[in-house]
C-alpha cells in the first residue's frame, strides 16, 4: 500500500473530488501559485487551472463568504484557511451565515461547503496563532467538525466533507502535515462519527482526536510500560460525536482521560465528561481528567509553551490518578 | 404646488406613459399600506422582534424589479419587506412570517429581518450588517463559474460601508470582475446617527475607484429615473462583467424601527424630504399630469388597503408552527434532534 504523507492525502482527496465533480473548488491565500502555505494543494493549479484553484488577497471574511454565497448556488466550495487561527477573522460568516441560511431560509438553500487548515498550537508561533477552534465550532449547531491525525482519516474524511451537504470544518495540524502513513489506491470514504480505536486496551479510556492522537499514543506507550492498558479513541469527528463508542469503551475500562489541544474551560472535553458523567455514572471508579492547555494564553518562549502544552507526560500523570497509581 | 415643483415635476415624467406610471404608483403603494398595516399590527402586539419599515424607500425597490430578468438575485437586509413585496412574494406568507406562523415566508423561524424568497429571486434578508456583500459577491462568483448569465444585485444601508465585510467582499468582487452591483440606499442616518458622524467623506461612491468599479449616485425622486440608471449598472455586470456601487440618496419616514421614535430629527427635516417622496410625487404626477381622476385613484388604494388587511388577518389566524419544525432544516440529513443522548429533548428518539 502507498506511504503518503497527511498533506498529500488531502491533496489526493481534493484532486480526486475536483476530478469527480466540476462544481468542487479551491479558494484561499497562497493555494495555487505558491501551491500551499504547507504545500497540501501541490500541483492542483497546474492540474485544474486558475478557474478551480483560486489564489485570494487576505481577506478571510471575504472569501469565507464567497465560499458560502458560491455554495448556496449548488457549488462545492472547499475554503482553505492558512491556519484556523485566520478563521476568527470570518468567524462570523461560519456562525451566522454557513451555520444558520439552511435554517433561515426553511431549506430554500443548503451551503454544502469545506472550510479546511492547520488548527491548534504549531511551535513557538505565539497566541495568536497556537489556538484550538474545534472549541468554538463544535458549539454551534448547523456545523460538523472533523479533526484527524492520519493520512488515511485525512483522505477519506476529507472526501466525506467535500460530498457532505452541511457546512464542514476540517481541522488539520501544521505540526502533522509530514507524517507518513499508508493509503490504499482505491477509492474510500470514512462516514463521520464514527471514532477510531487507535489502541485497543483495558484499564482506561484515552479520549483524543486531532494533535492530540499522538500525544495520547505515546502516553499509552508509557503507560504500557507500567502494566496500565489504555485503549486510545480518536474521535475524528468531534460533531457528530461518536458516544456510543466513548460510553462503550468506558463501560468496559471505567475510567477515562481526554488529551486534547485547547483551553480546558467552555471546551469540548468538559462537553465529553458531561456525556460520561450521564450515560455511565455507576461505571466509573475515578473521576474524568482533561491534559489539555493550561488555562492561559500560548507564551512563544519554548519552556513556557511546552509547560502550557498536553504531554504524553502530563497524559500519564492523569492516567496514574485515574488508577490510583500515583 | 409651486411653479418649479410643477415644472420639474412635468420634466421628470416626460415620456411616460399613463399607464406605466399608475403601474409604478400601484406597485409602490403595494408596499406602503403593507406597511403601514405592520405598523399597526406591531402596536397592536402581533409582531414581536425588530421591525424596519421601508416607508420612503419603495421606488427604490419597484425600479430594482423592473430591471431585473429571471434568475437575477436581489440580496438585502433587515429592512427588507419592500423588497418582497415588489418582487412578487405573497403578501399572506410576508405577514404570516411577521406574526411568526407556519405559514411565513420562512416557515416562521426568521422574522422581519430574515425573509428569503428564492423562487422570486429575494436572496435574503441578512441582519448582521455588512456580512451578506460577501455571500452576494459568492453568488456573483457562481454566476461567473457556471456562465449562468445571472446579475447579484446587492442592496446595504449607508450605515453598513464602515464595517470590515463590506470592504473584503467588494476587494473580492473587484478583483474577479463578478457580474455584481452593490447598491447603497442612503437613508440619511445609521440607525439614529447622522451621516455627517459616520462617514469620513459624504460621497460613498468615492470608493468605487478604489475597487476598480464604475459608480452612480443619485437622488432617488422617482421609478423611471432609478430604473434607467440602475438598469445601466445592471448591463454593465452582464455585458461587461464589471461591478458598479451605486448610492441612492433616500430617506425613511419612520424611524429606525419601531422602537425608534425617531427623536434625533426635526419636523421640518421630515417635511421637506416629503416633497420629494417618490410616491408622492408620482400620486402628484398622476393628478396633475395625466389627470387621473381621485375617484380612481381612491379605488386603487382601497383596493390595496383590502388586499393588505387581508393579508394581515390571514396571517393572525394562521397556525403557529407545529413543535417538531424546531427540528427541521438545521441539517442536510432530516430533522435533527441534537448531537448526544443527554442533550435530546424529550419524546424524541
Amino acid at each position: 500500500m502507498p506511504i503518503l504523507q497527511i498533506r498529500q492525502a488531502i491533496r489526493d482527496a481534493m484532486k480526486e473530488e475536483m476530478e469527480r465533480d466540476e462544481r468542487v473548488f479551491l479558494m484561499g491565500e497562497e493555494v495555487g501559485y505558491y501551491n500551499g502555505a504547507y504545500k497540501c494543494s501541490e500541483g492542483l493549479l497546474d492540474h485544474f487551472g486558475e478557474k478551480r484553484v483560486i489564489d485570494t488577497p487576505i481577506t478571510e471574511t471575504g472569501f469565507a463568504g464567497i465560499g458560502i454565497g458560491a455554495a448556496m448556488c449548488g457549488l462545492r466550495p472547499i475554503i482553505e484557511f492558512m491556519t484556523f487561527n485566520f478563521s476568527a477573522v470570518a468567524f462570523d460568516q461560519i456562525l451566522n451565515n454557513a451555520a444558520k441560511l439552511r435554517h433561515m431560509t426553511h431549506g430554500q438553500f443548503g451551503v454544502p461547503i469545506v472550510f479546511r487548515g492547520p488548527n491548534a498550537a504549531a511551535h513557538m508561533l505565539g497566541s495568536t496563532h497556537s489556538q484550538a477552534f474545534e472549541h468554538f465550532y463544535a458549539h454551534i449547531p448547523g456545523l460538523k467538525v472533523i479533526a484527524v491525525a492520519t493520512p488515511y482519516d485525512a483522505k477519506g474524511l476529507l472526501k466525506t466533507a467535500i460530498r457532505d451537504e452541511n457546512p464542514v470544518l476540517f481541522l488539520e495540524s501544521e505540526l502533522m502535515y509530514s507524517v507518513k502513513g499508508e493509503v490504499p489506491e482505491e477509492e474510500y470514504l470514512i462516514p463521520f462519527g464514527q471514532a477510531d480505536i487507535k489502541r485497543p486496551g483495558e484499564h482506561v479510556t484515552v479520549i483524543t482526536w486531532g494533535q492530540g492522537v499522538p500525544v495520547a499514543l505515546k502516553a499509552a506507550e508509557l503507560a504500557a510500560a507500567e502494566d496500565v492498558s489504555c485503549e486510545v479513541i480518536d474521535l475524528r469527528s468531534i460533531r457528530p460525536m461518536d458516544e456510543a463508542a466513548i460510553i462503550a469503551s468506558v463501560k468496559k475500562t471505567n475510567r477515562a482521560v481526554i488529551v486534547y489541544h485547547g483551553w480546558p474551560n467552555g471546551g469540548v472535553g468538559g462537553d465529553i465528561i458531561a456525556r460520561i458523567q450521564e450515560l455511565a455514572f455507576d461505571d466509573l471508579d475515578a473521576p474524568v481528567l482533561r491534559v489539555c492547555y493550561e488555562d492561559l494564553p500560548m507564551p512563544y518562549a519554548e519552556n513556557l509553551e511546552n509547560l502550557i502544552l498536553p504531554s504524553p507526560e502530563r497524559a500519564l500523570a492523569a492516567i496514574r490518578r485515574v488508577t490510583y497509581k500515583r | 404646488m409651486d411653479a418649479a415643483y410643477e415644472a420639474k415635476l412635468r420634466a421628470d415624467y416626460d415620456g411616460q406613459s399613463r399607464e406605466d406610471v399608475l403601474r409604478d404608483y400601484r406597485e409602490m403603494l403595494r408596499i406602503r399600506r403593507f406597511e403601514e398595516a405592520a405598523a399597526r399590527a406591531y402596536t397592536r402586539g402581533k409582531i414581536s422582534g425588530f421591525l424596519h419599515l421601508y416607508i420612503g424607500q419603495e421606488a427604490i425597490a419597484i425600479a430594482t424589479q423592473q430591471v431585473m430578468e429571471p434568475g437575477d438575485r436581489v440580496v438585502s437586509t433587515y429592512r427588507t419587506h419592500g423588497f418582497a413585496i415588489a418582487l412578487g412574494s405573497d403578501p399572506k406568507a410576508c405577514a404570516a412570517e411577521l406574526f411568526g406562523k407556519a405559514a411565513g415566508l420562512v416557515g416562521g423561524v426568521g422574522g422581519s429581518m430574515h425573509f428569503f424568497d428564492k423562487e422570486r429571486g429575494l436572496w435574503g434578508g441578512y441582519a448582521i450588517v455588512g456580512n451578506h456583500i460577501p455571500v452576494a459577491a459568492g453568488h456573483a462568483f457562481a454566476s461567473q463559474y457556471t456562465g449562468d448569465g445571472r446579475v447579484t444585485l446587492c442592496f446595504m444601508g449607508d450605515g453598513a460601508v464602515g464595517i470590515g465585510p463590506v470592504h473584503e467582499g467588494m476587494t473580492m468582487a473587484g478583483i474577479m470582475k463578478l457580474p455584481i452591483v452593490f447598491v447603497v440606499e442612503n437613508n440619511q442616518y445609521s440607525m439614529g446617527t447622522p451621516l455627517k458622524r459616520t462617514l469620513p467623506v459624504e460621497d460613498i461612491t468615492a470608493r468605487a475607484a478604489g475597487y476598480g468599479f464604475a459608480s452612480d449616485r443619485f437622488h432617488v425622486t422617482s421609478v423611471q429615473e432609478t430604473r434607467r440608471r440602475l438598469g445601466e449598472a445592471v448591463e454593465r455586470a452582464r455585458k461587461d462583467g464589471k461591478p458598479t456601487l451605486v448610492e441612492l440618496i433616500t430617506y425613511r419616514f419612520r424611524g429606525h424601527s419601531m422602537s425608534d421614535p425617531a427623536k434625533y430629527r426635526q419636523k421640518e427635516e421630515v417635511d421637506r424630504w416629503r416633497l420629494n417622496d417618490p410616491l408622492e410625487r408620482t400620486l402628484m404626477a398622476l393628478k396633475t399630469i395625466y389627470q387621473v381622476p381621485e375617484a380612481e385613484l381612491d379605488a386603487m388604494d382601497e383596493t390595496i388597503v383590502a388586499e393588505m388587511d387581508g393579508a394581515y388577518e390571514f396571517a393572525d389566524k394562521a397556525p403557529a408552527p407545529a413543535p417538531e419544525a424546531r427540528f427541521d432544516n438545521v441539517m442536510a440529513e432530516g430533522p435533527y434532534y441534537g448531537d448526544s443522548a443527554t442533550t435530546r429533548p424529550a419524546g424524541v428518539e
